[in-house]
């Protein structure tokens, strides 16, 4: 080739992850601004997003970086992660992922990209999954029912705190917590009781506990130092009372132990962590929350409950959604939205590959291991805090403890250092007899030991559960479900696990246009680092020496956000969006106080707000006063204006999503704001729809106080199936000081903080790298370039949609933001055709359908991103209009009004090769209405789900599938 | 249906005596969609007009069922515990939700008859 005359500088392509991040290619987006009558997409934006908020990030926000640098530098990062054997314990353990998991499923995209599974049509895989996740859960705690886990194990327990109140319906405002329980959990139960006006009283269950003036009471088991308090007759007294119980527990030591709710327990919590999920310095993991039957209304976070399909067959979906916050709204028992979902696949898979032998296997040697070291402590003179245990040690050290812990790390081991001169030690599957001898080496000050692990081990093999008191060892089956003994080799498991990613839509296989939720890319080269070890196998609670390369991360990651985002300070603590607007909530709540203005308890929310506004702001004790919308979907200045001025003297703040929840950019937010402040009040922002601001926009400097942005939207994390999230906060400079902390941490926020809202100091620290990679590959240019595309990929979705269909709630000039919402009204109000028929109907086209109903009922909302190519884009139109067509059919009578594709969307491959077809219409119709299918078809692999049914008759678990057959008929 | 009062809740009342029958409105039925789950109050327990007595979920939605009356929940439906579609089938018949002994039988009042809460419901379609 000749005549390219490119220097060596362009040729060094530095930009190259942008065009890749970023769908539609040059060209295309020359094609699409002409079809939107523009030249350039800085005209376009001039034209959509109001000149009163533009702003860009600043000139010293760093350019893109190329993927190798970028994975260069995290690399650099991780080296300098000091990844120690940590037997710290606190709820975190170190675990082996079974490599064919870890493979499969945590760098799997089709595990790792998809959504939260409202479409339980084409989610059977990772509800199956779930489903192994609860009735592992059920079973190994002895409890009825299960969720599908929750954001770690701090919050569950407070969680169980706000559901025992609720349950117990009477005036006792107090709930007690052992102070056996972790430290973490107890601060994070004590930050969720204060704005609710709940006393915690933290003391010795045994002796300090008034279960008639307690609705609650938190124990642990094993307890934080490792003992195993018989609390049999505790939980008796407590139910005489009136008063809950709940159990904050380890799944591995269950296997062992006599299970919770063999002695009475109301509610269980934990973290499933070490059921093969890393450490990641604190997280994701799964946190599992089981109870009683009777209570299972008050259950917090989604449920996978079992229903059969229009065909009577078994057949998944989320059960009792009306407890959840996006129907209850202020009346919900909780507001969390996005858990832990990909991370409780792992830790059910974990459970599948062992299977109850493996288990069994694990946790004896384990425990065996942690008796064989109780032993040579106990030969060198030291006392153990308690006689039994399980996992962990609490060794009493006085005056040597530090000397210990020091030498414990000159082998490379972290110990916890508990107070009173203590010295705990927990043991994981991890452990060797390597580390036994090394840890007495440490005890006995560097000196020689005579003992071995074998000849202890010997010793101890006549009687290997003796350190189990008899009452409290484990008599009881578990995982006797089939699907937890059948994949035990490695290619059954490879495809049991492919079985299963294979029946799910994410996005490996199709765009996902769910407005509100931002389903981008999440790139190779973002993902690639999170599983390497100087990243995975830190422990949240490590010496902060350890973890020079996780501190350079974040502290990097806050400035970067902070910067984007025109704040003065980020907090990285809250682990999903939803805990990002009630972290953000507090830390206005406690500005108030400093200002002797503590009283202000109004919080304005827009009648178009997500549901976890409301159930966040009633959370965080503040009363909620709905302002109303016009017929466009925007604020009503007035009646906002007329409210603000009603509360003057106790408006706390005004929640507000920008660009709206309508997906249009509100002209009055400056005003909305000025009006606010005026009265004394704060302004939140919900930055779930940030994908539409970042460089074009800064949050910080038009308005808002505090905002959360979700990086498992903007910043690329994955959505995991239903999680993990992040959702940092960002603040103006006065509330820096008020941000979240940490009782184990200084490092982790200002003294005069709120208090923790996550069990770890950092939330999710282990998915950070994902969006720093992000924001590094991108750069100034790129993340600008990411939202004027997101921009003019809705608009030019919108513009090739609105021949066949009504578009809403345009901006002024006519224009959406990043996402459109297409009316359906009319064809419902035409024909019988539903928003759910046509939503449905996608899945034979082999797409995900829109937000449905949200926040308009009767529409679907889309929000294309800027990661979709025009050919995707296309491709999705010409199916949305392929099915306008079909409804068409049936206005003009040409097609059944029942018997029509859209009544019996989605279609099995079952049913089109059957030898008998009764249809209206032909196989072809049903199954290949484009020719594109002819090459690519998915099949949906159940048909419509009924709900009504799994709710009418709840099953949550496992069991044979013959049970259901019968059920059904 | 002859003999039935409304509220602006929907709610339905019958009243034999001191002793007054509670459910809901076919038009709420239909707004709901198919009922999965009735909470009931605990005979004994003392309700008042307006306060919240039952909750009624379908699979798209919860609502509070809001006492149209004042007084003492002398006894409630068992049929709904276990069947909770009768709601849907028949609202004004088997489905009803409880029986309430009057406090304030001057309350009746201010509920609205047949006609009138038919025109009711014309106002907010």
């Amino acid at each position: 080739m000749t005549g390219d005359t490119r220097s060596l500088d362009e040729l060094q392509y530095r930009d190259e992850f942008i065009s890749r991040h970023i769908g539609p290619q040059p060209t295309d987006v020359a094609d699409m601004l002409a079809t939107l009558g523009f030249e350039s997409l800085d005209e376009l934006v001039r034209n959509t997003v109001p000149e009163a908020v533009r702003g860009e990030l600043p000139e010293d926000f760093p350019a893109a970086l190329p993927e190798r640098e970028a994975l260069e530098a995290l690399a650099r990062m991780a080296a300098r992660n000091k990844p120690a054997c940590s037997m710290i314990g606190l709820g975190y353990y170190d675990t082996f992922t079974p490599p064919v998991v870890q493979r499969s499923v945590l760098e799997s995209p089709g595990w790792y990209t998809a959504y939260t599974p409202y479409q339980p049509e084409i989610s059977q895989g990772r509800l199956e999954a779930l489903l192994n996740f609860q009735t592992m859960v059920m079973e190994l705690t002895a409890m009825d029912l299960a969720n599908a886990s929750l954001l770690d194990e701090a919050t569950a327990a407070a969680e169980a705190m706000t559901m025992s109140q609720a349950i117990a319906k009477g005036e006792r405002a107090r709930y007690f917590v052992a102070a056996s329980c972790h430290p973490q959990t107890i601060a994070v139960v004590r930050t969720r009781a204060r704005p609710l006006g709940i006393e915690v009283e933290v003391g010795d269950p045994e002796h300090d506990f008034d279960p008639e003036a307690c609705f609650g009471i938190l124990l642990q088991y094993p307890a934080s130092n490792g003992g195993l308090p018989d609390y049999a007759g505790l939980t008796e007294r407590a139910h005489a009372a009136g008063a809950l119980v709940t159990v904050a527990s380890d799944l591995l030591s269950l296997v062992l132990l006599r299970p919770p709710g063999e002695f009475g327990a109301d509610i269980v919590v934990g973290n499933s962590q070490r059921f093969g999920v890393p450490m990641g310095f604190g997280g994701p993991h799964a946190a599992f929350f089981a109870a009683r039957e009777a209570y299972r209304r008050y259950l917090p976070g989604r449920i996978v409950g079992v229903s059969i399909d229009a065909a009577g067959r078994p057949a998944l979906r989320l059960a009792l959604q009306t407890r959840e916050q996006h129907i209850r709204r202020e009346k919900a028992t909780s507001n969390i939205c996005t858990a832990q979902v990909l991370l409780a696949v792992i830790a059910g898979m974990y459970a599948v590959w062992h299977g109850p032998e493996g288990l069994r296997t694990i946790a004896l040697r384990v425990h065996r291991l942690t008796s064989i070291l109780a032993a040579g402590l106990k030969e060198q003179g030291f006392a153990l805090v308690s006689d039994g245990w399980f996992d962990t040690l609490s060794v009493e050290a006085g005056e040597r403890a530090g000397a210990i812990l020091t030498h414990a790390r000159e082998f490379g081991i972290n110990l916890r250092a508990a107070e009173d001169g203590r010295v705990g030690i927990a043991l994981d599957e991890t452990t060797t007899p390597h580390d036994i001898e090394q840890l007495w080496r440490a005890f006995a000050g560097l000196g020689t030991m005579e003992l071995q692990v074998d000849g202890v081990d010997e010793a101890l093999r006549d009687d290997p559960l003796a350190a189990i008191p008899a009452a409290q060892r484990r008599t009881s089956g578990y995982l006797k479900h089939p699907c937890f003994t059948s994949h035990h080799s490695e290619t059954e498991m490879l495809r049991y696990l492919k079985s299963l990613e294979s029946k799910d839509v994410a996005l490996d296989r199709s765009m996902i246009p769910l407005g509100s939720c931002t389903m981008k890319l999440n790139a190779t080269a973002e993902m690639i680092p999170i599983s390497w070890p100087g990243f995975a196998r830190m422990h949240p609670f490590a010496p902060l020496d350890q973890a020079d390369g996780y501190r350079e991360l974040i502290e990097s990651l806050e400035q970067r956000l902070a910067q984007a985002t025109g704040f003065a300070a980020v907090s990285l603590q809250p682990n999903a969006g939803s805990q990002g607007e009630y972290a953000g909530l507090l830390v206005i709540r406690r500005w108030h106080e400093s200002q002797g203005q503590g009283h202000r308890s109004v919080c304005l929310i827009p009648s178009s707000a997500h549901g976890t506004n409301p159930a966040s702001a009633v959370m965080a004790g503040l009363r909620v006063v709905v302002v109303e919308c016009d017929e466009h979907g925007n604020i009503d200045v007035d009646d906002l204006r007329a409210k603000a001025d009603a509360h003057r003297d106790d408006l706390a703040a005004l929640m507000v999503t920008y660009p709206s929840t309508h997906g249009v950019f509100e002209e009055s937010i400056i005003e909305l704001c000025k009006i606010v402040h005026r009265a004394g009040g704060q302004v939140y922002m919900d930055g779930a729809n940030m994908n539409a601001l970042l460089g074009l926009a800064l949050p910080g400097r038009f308005g808002p106080d505090v905002a959360h942005m979700n990086l498992h939207k903007t910043f690329a994390i994955p959505h995991g199936g239903g999680g993990p999230g992040v959702g940092p906060i960002g603040v103006g400079e006065h509330l820096a000081p008020h941000l979240p902390n940490h009782p184990l941490r200084a490092a982790a926020g200002p003294e005069d903080g709120i208090g923790p809202v996550s069990a770890a100091p950092w939330g999710s620290a282990g998915v950070l790298p994902i969006s720093w990679a992000y924001i590094a590959m991108m750069g100034r240019e790129g993340l600008t370039r990411a939202s004027q595309v997101a921009i003019l990929n809705a608009n030019y979705m919108a513009r090739r949609l609105s021949p066949h269909f009504s578009v809403l709630y345009t901006g002024i000039k006519g224009f959406v933001a990043h996402e459109c919402i297409v009316d359906l009204r009319p064809l419902e109000k035409d024909t019988d055709v539903t928003t759910d028929d046509i939503c449905k109907r996608l899945m034979d086209y082999g797409f995900h359908a829109p937000t449905m109903h949200w926040p308009v009922s009767g529409t679907i909302m889309i929000e294309p991103t800027e990661s979709e190519s025009r050919a995707e884009m296309d491709r999705f139109c010409d199916a949305l209009i392929a099915i306008r067509e079909e409804v068409r059919r049936i206005e003009a009578g040409k097609s059944d009004a029942a018997d029509n594709p859209l009544k019996h969307a989605p279609h099995t491959v079952d049913e089109v090769s059957a030898l008998e077809w009764s249809h209206a219409y032909s196989r072809e119709e049903a199954a290949w209405p484009l020719a594109w299918l002819r090459d690519a078809k998915y099949w949906p692999p159940v048909k419509r789900v009924d709900n009504v049914y799994g709710d009418r008759h709840l099953v949550c678990s496992c069991a044979p599938l013959d049970d259901y057959r019968a059920a059904v008929e | 249906m002859a003999g039935l009062r409304y509220t602006k809740e929907h709610e339905w009342i019958r009243v034999d005596g001191d002793i007054a029958t509670v459910g809901i409105s076919d038009y709420a039925q239909e707004q709901l969609g198919d009922v999965v789950y009735v909470e009931l109050p605990e005979p004994g327990k003392a309700v008042s007009l307006g306060s919240e007595a039952a909750v009624i979920e379908s699979v798209k939605a919860a609502s509070d069922i809001y006492a149209p009356v004042s007084g003492e929940v002398t006894e409630v439906n068992p049929k709904l515990e276990d069947e909770p579609e009768t709601v849907n089938g028949s609202p004004t018949g088997e489905g009803w939700f409880m029986k309430i002994r009057l406090s304030d039988p001057g309350e009746l009042d201010g509920l609205m008859d047949e006609a009138a809460y038919d025109a009711f419901i014309e106002t907010i379609e």
